[in-house]
C-alpha cells in the first residue's frame, strides 16, 4: 500500500494485545517463528493489521522493515481486511486449459471488480490461487470455503445471486 | 557482523586456478570477482560493491568454469584449486549485453536530469557495452519519490533492486529504515514498512547514498539555495569547512584520495563570494575543550559514565531512537558544526559589527545527516538564530565549484578568516574515526594532570585503525581510563550492551569514554563523500588528516590561540552559563516508527 | 542389538496389528474428495450405517488417486471382494449402505474396477462389470448388460450372477469390455456373438477365453502411494497395521546411518522434486560435515500449477513421510526435523500435525526414539504462498523468518544450511519412498525403473485428458502409456498435441515424442523436465502460445525479484508472448524472445529464473508455425483464434 493512503494507526484492544503476546510467548523459544506467528495473527483477524506488526516489532525486536519485508513477500498475507465473501479461482494449469479466464472475466463483470480486490460494500473479494489441487474437477471455484468443481460462465450469476439473497435474508 | 565483509579475512591457505588462461594464486575464499583483478581483468557487476558482501542480483558477473555450461557469479563465487575460469567470451559478453538491456528497460533512462549523471554505474556499463538502442519497450512503475527527509533524496523509479543500499542499512549500519517490499516486477525498495523516510528509524547517515549505483538515492541537492543566499543583498554569507571535506573533495577533481585541500578551499569559498570563510576545525577544538571538561568532571565527580561522544546526528538520532536509555551518558556538547554557527551569529556578529540576522551560515559537510542536525531541536536557535542556515555535503561542494566556474587545481593557497579559523592538529583529526576521541585524551590529560602528552605519546595509536570496535585503557596521572571507539552503527549494539549489562548488575561501567561514529570510518567515510568509496579509500583519507595533525605545530584543541580569545572575550569558562546556553544540546527518547 | 528397545517396538506394534477388517466402508477424504463432497458422504455414511444396524467400520482414507471420479467410497462386506464407487452422491450413499451392503447388490454405473486382473475363474462367478469403452459411436453399455442379463437368464442365472454397468474399468478404446468378479478375469473387444460364450463358458463352466483376455499386466506399481486410499491418515495404528515405522524400527535396531544410506545409494532414488539429485549422496555428503546441529526437512511446498502428488501423499500416508524424514535424521546425524507445507493445504498440515503428535505419543519422536537412545523431534514450518520457496536456499530463508529469495551455491546445504548448519533437503515423495526401501532393501527399488533413473515416480495427469488421476508408474514407461493407457486418452475425442512436463519450469513433448520412456535424461533431452510429476495433457483446441503465456505468467508471478535476468527477463519474455497473441508481434520478436530466454537461462541466479524460458523454448522448438500464424495472420487471426480457444474449436482447423 501506498504511504499516502495508509490509513491512521488505531489502537489494539487489549484482549488482541494480549492475544498477540501469548502467540509471541508461545513461539518465543521456537527457531523459525516470524512466519507462524504472522499466520496466527492473520488467522485471528484476516490479514495482518498494521498495529499489529508494530506490536509485533515492538516485542520481538524483528525490524518493521523485516516483517513488511516479509509480508509483502508472500502472497498469502494481506494487509488489508478482505470481503465477507471470498470468491477464490482455481488458476492451476487444469483449470485454466478448461476456461479458468473466462470465469475470471465473468466475476470480474459481475462483481464490477478487478482480480484481488474487494467490492465497495466488502460483500465479496475476487482472487486467483495458483492451485487448489482439485484438478480432477477442473475449472475449479472456492466460495468461501466451499469448493465447487466443474464450473461453467453460465454458473457465476446464480452463484453470486445466492450470497447476496442469503445476505438480504440473514444480514 | 560487519568486520568480516568491511575487510578480508585473514586467510592462510592459498588456491591456484587459471583464468582467462592465466594462472592466478589467491587466499583461499576469494571470489573469482577480486582474483580476476591479480591478473587485470575487471568482470562487470552492477550490484556488488567492495564494501559489501554480494547481493547476486545484477547477473553481469557470470562466468565460465571448466566445461560446464552453467554461468555461475564471480562475486559470490569462490576460486577453488585447479578451476579454469573463463571471464570474457563473445557468449557471456552477449548474455551481458542483454541483461543490460533488460536492466534499462526497467530504468527510466533519463540521464540528462539525474543525480548521478557521469558518475551512475549503470550509465557507465550501457556505454561500454554501446547500448544505443532501446530495444525492449519500457517498463517503469509509477512511484512518487520520497522527499520526506530534506537530507536524501529516493527516487524509486530509478532503483536497480541491486540490494546495496539495504544490505548498509540493514547489516552494516544496523537501522532498517530500507528493506524490499512486494516481488517479482513489482519488487521494489522502500522505507520500512511502507512509510516515509522520516518517519521511519532512518538516521540520515546517507550511506545508502554513498553506495547506490544509480541516482536512486541521492542526497538533497541545495546548491541552488546557497547561490540564492549569495545572491542576496541582505545576507552576509559564512562558509565553514568540516574536517573531512578537505581530504575528499579532491577526487571530484582529478587529486588523489587523501589529498588536503584546505587552502585551495579557502580560496574557493571566497571566489564564490562568501564573505566570511571559517573552519569548522576550530570549531571542533572548542568542541573538545567542552566535551573534555564534561568527561574529567563527570569522572572526577562521579557523574553518568561513560560519557559518549555526541558530534555525529545520525548516531544521536540513532540512541534517540534505539538505545534512549543512555541519554544521561550523552556528551551535551554541540557537535562542532552547531557550536561554529552559534558563534558565527553571536560572538563574530558582534565582534563585526553586524546585524545577526543577517549573517548566513553555510556548511560544507561530508554527511546527508548534518542537514538534518540544522534543525534537529530548538538547542540548534539558542542565540535566537539558526546555527547554522544551510548545510551541503562535499558532492554538493564540488558541483558548486564547477558551476562558478573557478578553475579549481589552479587557484593560489587562501587562507580562512582570522577569528573561527585557526586550528590545532586536534581539530583536524575530528573527521576520522577515533579521532575525537583522540584529541579528547589529549586535553583530557592535560586537564587531569596540569601538562601535555609527551611529543611521542601525543599519537595514540592504540585507537586508530579501521576495525569496528577499538578499546583501549589510557593511563591519566595514575588513573587507568577505559575508552572505546566505534564506527558503522552496526557495531555500537554489541558496546551498548556491554555497558548496559554492566549497569543493571551494579557494575562499574566496561568504559568511560565512548566515541562513536555512524559512518564506516568516521566523517571521512560520511554519506556526503565523494562516491566510490571502500576501505582502502577511507584510509588514504584518513591518512590525509593523520598527516596532517602530525605536521602541524599546534596539536592540542587548549593551546589554540582562537579559542582561549573566545573564552576571555566572550565564552567565559568551559561548561559556564553562556557556553551552556550556546553550546550545548539535550537529548530525549524517540520513537522509531512514527506510523 | 539392544534388547530392550526391540521389545519396545515389539509391543508398540503388536498394540497397533489388528485381524484385518473383513469388512468395512472407506471414504476419500482427501482435500480432492473433500472439495467433491466426501465429507457430506462421510457423516451420511455413518448415519446410514448406524440406521441400518449395520456393524461395521466407516474408514476415513486418503485419495487412491482417481481425481477423475471423486468421491471416492470403497465398500467391503464380510467375505467378498471389496468394490470402489466413484461420483458419489448422498443418494448413492444411502444406495450403498441399504442396497450393495444390505441386499448384496452392486449400483450400475459408480464401479471402478480392479486393475488387478485374474487369468483363472477358481470359483462360481457372482457379477459382470460390462463397459463399452469404445470412443466412437454411441455408448452401448446398457444394450450390452441387457445381452447379458438375457443370456444368463436362458441359464438360468439371472439370480446369482449380478451385471453391472461400471464407470471405468481402466481400459481404453478396446470395444465391449467385461470384468467378472471375483476372479478379475477380464475381456476385452467382446462382440454380440461372444456374450452366450462368455455367459456358457466363463460363468457356467469357469473357463477363460484365452482370445478375449486382456492379459496386459497394469503399468502401475505403487510404491510411494502404497498406503494411500488404504490407511486412515489420522490414525497412527492404522499406519501400523499397514507396517508403517518397521523401517524406521529396522534401521534403529540393526543398521548404522552410514548403512542406510548405502541402502539407499543401492536404491538409486533420486530426489522427486525434480533436480533428481541423488537421495544416498545428499544424505551422504550431508552427513560428512562435523557440526553440532544438523537438520532434515521435508520440502512439501508443492506449488507446481496442476500437480497435487505431494498433496495426496501427504492426506493419504502422513506416516510415511514422517517415517522418511525421521529415516533422513538418522542417517545424516539430525536431532531436529521440519515439515515446510503450503498454507494452502491446511488439511495436509493438520494430518501431518496429528501424525507428529501420534507418533511422539507413543515414542517414535522425542528423546531417545523407541529406547534407542537417538533423539529426533519434527515440527511444521508453513510457507506462505511463494512458488520459488520450492528452491532450498529460498525454503531455508523462508523458515528463518526471511524473504524467499535464493542465495547463490555453494555453499549448498548439505554444508551450510537451516541456520547455517548442515541440512538435508528433501521431498516429500522421495521421503515417502524411503520407509519402502528401507525395509523392501535398495536392490527391491532400483530392479524398477530404467538406465538411471530407477523405482517409480508419481505423475498428476490432468488437462485434456479423460480421467485425470494420480499414477504412480516404474520410471521407463512411456507418455503414451500413461496418457493412453492408464487414463483413457484425450478428452472429448480432440487429438492430442502434446503433454507438458515439469509444470512451469518444464516444457512440451509433442505427440510424436510420446513414445519415449520417462527417464530424467530422456526428457531433457527433449526440452524438457522431470519436475516434480505434473503432467498437463494438451488437445488440438489449444493454443501453444497461449499456454506457453500461461506458464510464463506463473513464473514471472512467482519471480523473487531478486536478480535482474530473471525479475525483469521474464516480465519482457511475457509482454512479447502477449503481443503476439494479440496479433501485434513482428517477425524481430522471436529473435528477441530467443535473446532474452538465453540471458534467463544463463544468468538468473535460481533454478526458478533458470527454467523459466523452457516452455517458450520448447513450444518454439516445436511449435514454431503457431507463433509465425499470430505474426503473419496479425490481429484478424488473433481475434478468430480467441474466439475459437472460447468455444472450445479445433485451432488447427481454425487456422486454415
Amino acid at each position: 500500500m501506498n504511504a499516502a493512503v495508509m490509513p491512521p494507526l488505531r489502537e489494539l484492544e487489549p484482549e488482541v494485545q494480549q492475544r498477540i503476546d501469548e502467540c509471541v510467548e508461545r513461539w518465543s523459544d521456537q527457531e523459525g517463528n516470524l512466519i507462524m506467528i504472522l499466520h496466527e495473527i492473520q488467522n485471528d483477524h484476516g490479514y495482518v493489521p498494521r498495529e499489529a506488526s508494530l506490536l509485533l516489532a515492538e516485542r520481538t525486536g524483528i525490524p518493521l522493515a523485516r516483517i513488511y519485508e516479509v509480508l509483502t513477500f508472500y502472497h498469502y498475507f494481506r494487509l488489508v481486511p478482505q470481503g465477507k465473501h471470498n470468491i477464490t479461482v482455481c488458476n492451476g494449469t487444469a483449470c485454466y486449459l478448461k476456461g479458468s479466464a473466462r470465469l475470471v472475466a465473468e466475476l470480474e463483470d459481475r462483481l464490477g471488480i478487478k482480480e484481488g480486490e474487494t467490492t465497495p460494500d466488502r460483500c465479496f473479494h475476487l482472487e486467483t490461487v495458483r492451485c487448489i489441487g482439485c484438478c480432477g474437477m477442473a475449472p475449479a471455484v472456492v466460495v468461501d470455503k466451499n469448493t465447487v468443481g466443474r464450473v461453467a460462465p453460465v454458473d457465476i450469476a446464480p452463484m453470486i445471486e445466492r450470497i447476496r439473497i442469503q445476505e438480504e435474508t440473514q444480514p | 557482523m560487519t568486520t568480516a565483509t568491511l575487510k578480508p579475512t585473514a586467510a592462510t591457505a592459498t588456491v591456484s586456478a587459471t583464468i582467462n588462461g592465466m594462472r592466478v594464486k589467491v587466499p583461499q575464499g576469494t571470489s573469482i570477482l577480486d582474483a580476476a583483478r591479480a591478473v587485470q581483468v575487471r568482470i562487470p557487476t552492477l550490484c556488488k560493491h567492495p564494501d559489501l558482501g554480494p547481493t547476486s542480483a545484477c547477473g553481469l558477473c557470470i562466468v565460465k568454469i571448466g566445461g560446464s555450461r552453467k554461468m555461475p557469479r564471480a562475486c559470490a563465487t569462490a576460486v577453488e584449486e585447479g578451476m579454469s575460469i573463463t571471464t570474457h567470451d563473445p557468449e557471456l559478453t552477449e548474455v551481458r549485453r542483454t541483461t543490460i538491456e533488460l536492466i534499462l528497460s526497467n530504468h527510466p533512462n533519463a540521464c540528462i536530469t539525474c543525480g548521478r549523471n557521469t558518475n551512475c554505474e549503470l550509465q557507465t556499463l550501457a556505454a561500454e557495452f554501446g547500448i544505443r538502442q532501446d530495444c525492449i519497450p519500457r517498463h517503469v512503475r509509477d512511484l512518487p519519490p520520497d522527499v520526506s527527509t530534506g537530507s536524501i533524496i529516493i527516487d524509486f523509479t530509478k532503483c536497480v533492486k541491486c540490494g546495496r543500499c539495504i544490505q548498509v542499512c540493514q547489516q552494516h549500519q544496523d537501522v532498517w529504515a530500507l528493506s524490499f517490499l512486494e516481488r517479482g516486477i513489482n519488487t521494489r525498495m522502500a522505507p520500512a514498512g511502507d512509510i516515509l523516510l522520516a518517519e521511519s528509524p532512518c538516521v540520515r547517515c546517507g550511506q545508502c547514498s554513498a553506495h547506490c549505483p544509480t541516482g536512486a538515492i541521492v542526497e538533497n541537492d541545495e546548491t541552488a539555495a546557497v547561490w540564492a543566499a549569495l545572491r542576496d543583498p541582505n545576507k552576509f554569507c559564512t562558509v565553514q569547512i568540516a574536517p573531512s571535506v578537505r581530504v575528499a573533495l579532491g577526487e571530484a577533481f582529478g587529486y588523489p584520495p587523501g589529498t588536503d585541500l584546505t587552502q585551495r578551499i579557502y580560496s574557493a569559498m571566497r571566489r564564490l563570494g562568501f564573505k566570511a570563510v571559517f573552519d569548522t576545525n576550530f570549531s571542533a577544538d572548542l568542541t573538545i575543550i567542552e566535551e573534555a571538561a564534561e568527561f574529567v568532571e563527570r569522572f572526577t565527580t562521579g557523574g553518568a559514565l561513560p560519557l559518549i561522544t555526541s558530534c555525529c546526528p545520525a548516531w544521536v538520532d540513532y540512541m534517540e531512537k534505539r538505545f534512549s536509555d543512555f541519554v544521561p551518558n550523552f556528551s551535551t556538547a554541540k557537535s562542532p558544526q552547531q557550536m561554529l554557527g552559534a558563534l558565527a551569529k553571536t560572538y563574530f556578529a558582534e565582534k563585526s559589527g553586524l546585524d545577526p540576522a543577517s549573517v548566513y551560515q553555510v556548511s560544507i559537510m561530508p554527511c546527508t545527516a548534518k542537514k538534518y542536525e540544522v534543525e534537529r531541536t530548538d538547542d540548534m536557535n539558542a542565540s535566537g538564530y539558526p546555527d547554522v542556515d544551510l548545510c551541503i555535503t562535499t558532492r554538493e561542494l564540488a558541483r558548486l565549484i564547477k558551476q562558478s566556474g573557478v578553475a579549481f587545481g589552479e587557484l593560489p593557497p587562501g587562507e580562512p578568516d582570522s577569528i573561527l579559523g585557526t586550528y590545532s592538529g586536534a581539530g583536524l583529526i575530528f573527521g576520522a574515526t577515533g579521532g575525537v576521541m583522540e584529541a579528547a585524551l589529549r586535553t583530557a590529560y592535560f586537564r587531569i594532570t596540569g601538562k601535555n602528552l609527551e611529543k611521542d605519546a601525543i599519537n595514540i595509536r592504540a585507537i586508530r585503525g579501521m576495525d569496528g570496535i577499538r578499546g583501549a585503557t589510557i593511563h591519566i596521572g595514575g588513573t587507568d581510563v577505559r575508552v572505546a571507539v566505534a564506527h558503522g552503527l552496526g557495531h555500537v549494539e554489541k558496546l551498548l550492551l556491554e555497558v548496559r549489562r554492566a549497569r543493571d548488575a551494579g557494575e562499574p561501567p566496561p568504559y568511560h569514554f565512548i566515541e562513536v561514529m555512524a559512518c564506516p570510518g568516521g566523517c571521512i567515510g560520511g554519506g556526503g563523500q565523494p562516491y566510490g568509496v571502500t576501505d582502502e579509500l577511507r584510509t588514504l583519507r584518513t591518512r590525509g588528516l593523520f598527516d596532517g595533525d602530525g605536521g602541524m605545530k599546534l596539536r592540542f584543541s587548549h593551546e589554540n590561540p582562537e579559542i582561549q580569545k573566545v573564552y576571555d572575550e566572550f565564552l567565559g569558562k568551559p561548561l559556564g552559563e553562556k557556553a551552556h546556553l550556546l553550546l550545548h544540546a539535550h537529548y530525549k527518547p524517540r520513537p522509531a516508527y512514527q506510523r | 542389538m539392544k534388547p530392550t528397545f526391540a521389545k519396545t517396538w515389539q509391543i508398540l506394534r503388536n498394540e497397533s496389528v489388528r485381524t484385518p477388517d473383513d469388512k468395512y466402508i472407506r471414504v476419500g477424504m482427501d482435500s480432492g474428495g473433500i472439495a467433491a463432497g466426501a465429507d457430506r458422504l462421510f457423516d451420511r455414511l455413518i448415519t446410514e450405517v448406524a440406521a441400518a444396524g449395520l456393524d461395521l467400520p466407516v474408514r476415513r482414507v486418503g485419495s487412491y488417486g482417481y481425481a477423475f471420479a471423486d468421491p471416492l467410497v470403497e465398500v467391503k462386506s464380510a467375505g467378498s471382494s471389496p468394490t470402489l464407487y466413484g461420483r458419489v452422491d448422498e443418494a448413492l450413499a444411502a444406495a450403498i449402505v441399504s442396497r450393495h451392503l444390505g441386499e448384496g447388490r452392486m449400483l450400475d454405473d459408480h464401479v471402478i474396477a480392479s486393475r488387478r486382473r485374474g487369468t483363472v475363474i477358481s470359483g462360481p462367478v457372482t457379477a459382470i462389470l460390462v463397459r463399452d469403452t469404445s470412443t466412437l459411436g454411441g455408448d452401448k453399455t446398457q444394450f450390452f448388460k441387457e445381452s447379458f442379463e438375457a443370456e444368463l437368464a436362458d441359464l438360468g442365472q439371472e439370480g446369482s450372477v449380478q451385471v453391472v454397468r461400471a464407470l471405468d474399468l481402466g481400459i481404453y478404446d478396446e470395444g465391449l469390455a467385461v470384468q467378472l468378479l471375483p476372479s478379475n478375469v477380464t475381456y476385452t473387444n467382446v462382440l454380440s456373438r461372444d456374450i452366450s460364450r462368455i455367459v456358457s463358458e466363463s460363468v457356467g463352466k469357469q473357463l477363460v477365453l484365452e482370445h478375449l483376455l486382456w492379459a496386459r499386466p497394469d503399468p502401475q506399481l505403487r510404491i510411494v502411494l502404497r498406503n494411500c486410499g488404504i490407511i486412515d491418515p489420522e490414525s497412527i495404528d492404522d499406519a501400523i497395521h499397514h507396517g508403517a515405522y518397521e523401517g524406521l524400527a529396522r534401521a534403529l535396531t540393526s543398521h548404522t546411518p552410514e548403512q542406510v544410506i548405502d541402502t539407499m545409494k543401492s536404491s538409486g532414488l533420486r530426489g522427486r522434486g525434480g533436480a533428481g539429485f541423488p537421495t544416498g549422496l545428499k544424505w551422504e555428503l550431508t552427513r560428512q560435515p562435523v557440526a553440532d546441529r544438523k537438520y532434515v526437512i521435508c520440502n512439501a511446498d508443492e506449488g507446481d500449477p496442476g500437480a497435487f502428488m505431494d498433496r495426496s501423499v501427504l492426506e493419504g500416508d502422513p506416516h510415511a513421510v514422517l517415517e522418511g524424514l525421521a529415516l533422513a535424521a538418522f542417517a545424516i546425524g539430525a536431532q531436529k526435523g521440519y515439515f515446510y507445507i503450503r498454507a494452502e493445504y491446511p488439511l495436509a498440515v493438520k494430518r501431518i500435525q496429528m501424525a507428529i503428535d501420534q507418533a511422539r505419543a507413543r515414542g517414535l519422536l522425542g528423546t531417545n526414539v523407541l529406547g534407542s537412545g537417538w533423539d529426533f523431534d519434527a515440527a511444521i514450518r508453513l510457507g506462505a504462498g511463494a512458488f520459488v520457496c520450492g528452491e532450498e536456499t529460498a525454503l531455508i530463508a523462508s523458515i528463518e523468518g526471511r524473504r524467499g529469495s535464493p542465495e547463490p551455491r555453494p555453499p549448498y546445504p548439505s554444508v551450510q544450511g537451516l541456520w547455517g548448519k548442515p541440512t538435508s533437503i528433501n521431498n516429500v515423495e522421495t521421503l515417502a519412498a524411503v520407509p519402502w526401501i528401507v525395509a523392501n532393501g535398495g536392490e527391491a527399488y532400483s530392479r524398477h525403473g530404467s538406465g538411471d533413473s530407477k523405482g517409480t515416480k508419481v505423475f498428476a495427469v490432468t488437462g485434456k485428458v479423460r480421467h485425470a488421476q494420480l499414477v504412480e508408474v516404474p520410471m521407463g514407461t512411456t507418455v503414451r502409456d500413461i496418457i493412453f493407457g492408464i487414463c483413457g486418452g484425450v478428452q472429448d475425442e480432440v487429438p492430442i498435441k502434446g503433454v507438458q512436463t515439469g509444470g512451469p519450469s518444464g516444457g512440451i513433448i509433442p505427440e510424436q515424442h510420446l513414445d519415449t520412456p520417462i527417464t530424467y535424461e530422456n526428457l531433457t533431452e527433449l526440452g524438457s523436465i522431470m519436475g516434480s510429476g505434473g503432467m498437463l495433457v494438451m488437445n488440438q483446441n489449444d493454443c501453444m502460445v497461449d499456454v506457453a503465456a500461461f506458464y510464463l505468467k506463473f513464473c514471472v508471478d512467482e519471480s523473487c525479484g531478486k536478480c535482474a535476468p530473471c525479475r525483469v527477463g521474464g516480465y519482457q519474455l511475457l509482454q512479447l508472448l502477449l503481443k503476439i497473441t494479440k496479433g501485434k508481434g513482428k517477425p524481430e520478436d522471436l529473435a528477441m524472445i530467443r535473446r532474452i530466454c538465453t540471458s534467463m537461462q544463463s544468468a538468473s541466479l535460481c533454478g526458478l529464473g533458470q527454467t523459466a524460458p523452457n516452455p517458450v523454448l520448447s513450444s518454439l522448438k516445436y511449435f514454431e508455425e503457431e507463433f509465425l500464424a499470430y505474426i503473419e495472420g496479425g490481429i484478424p487471426y488473433a481475434r478468430k483464434l480467441k474466439k475459437a480457444m472460447e468455444e472450445g474449436r479445433n485451432l488447427r482447423e481454425v487456422a486454415q
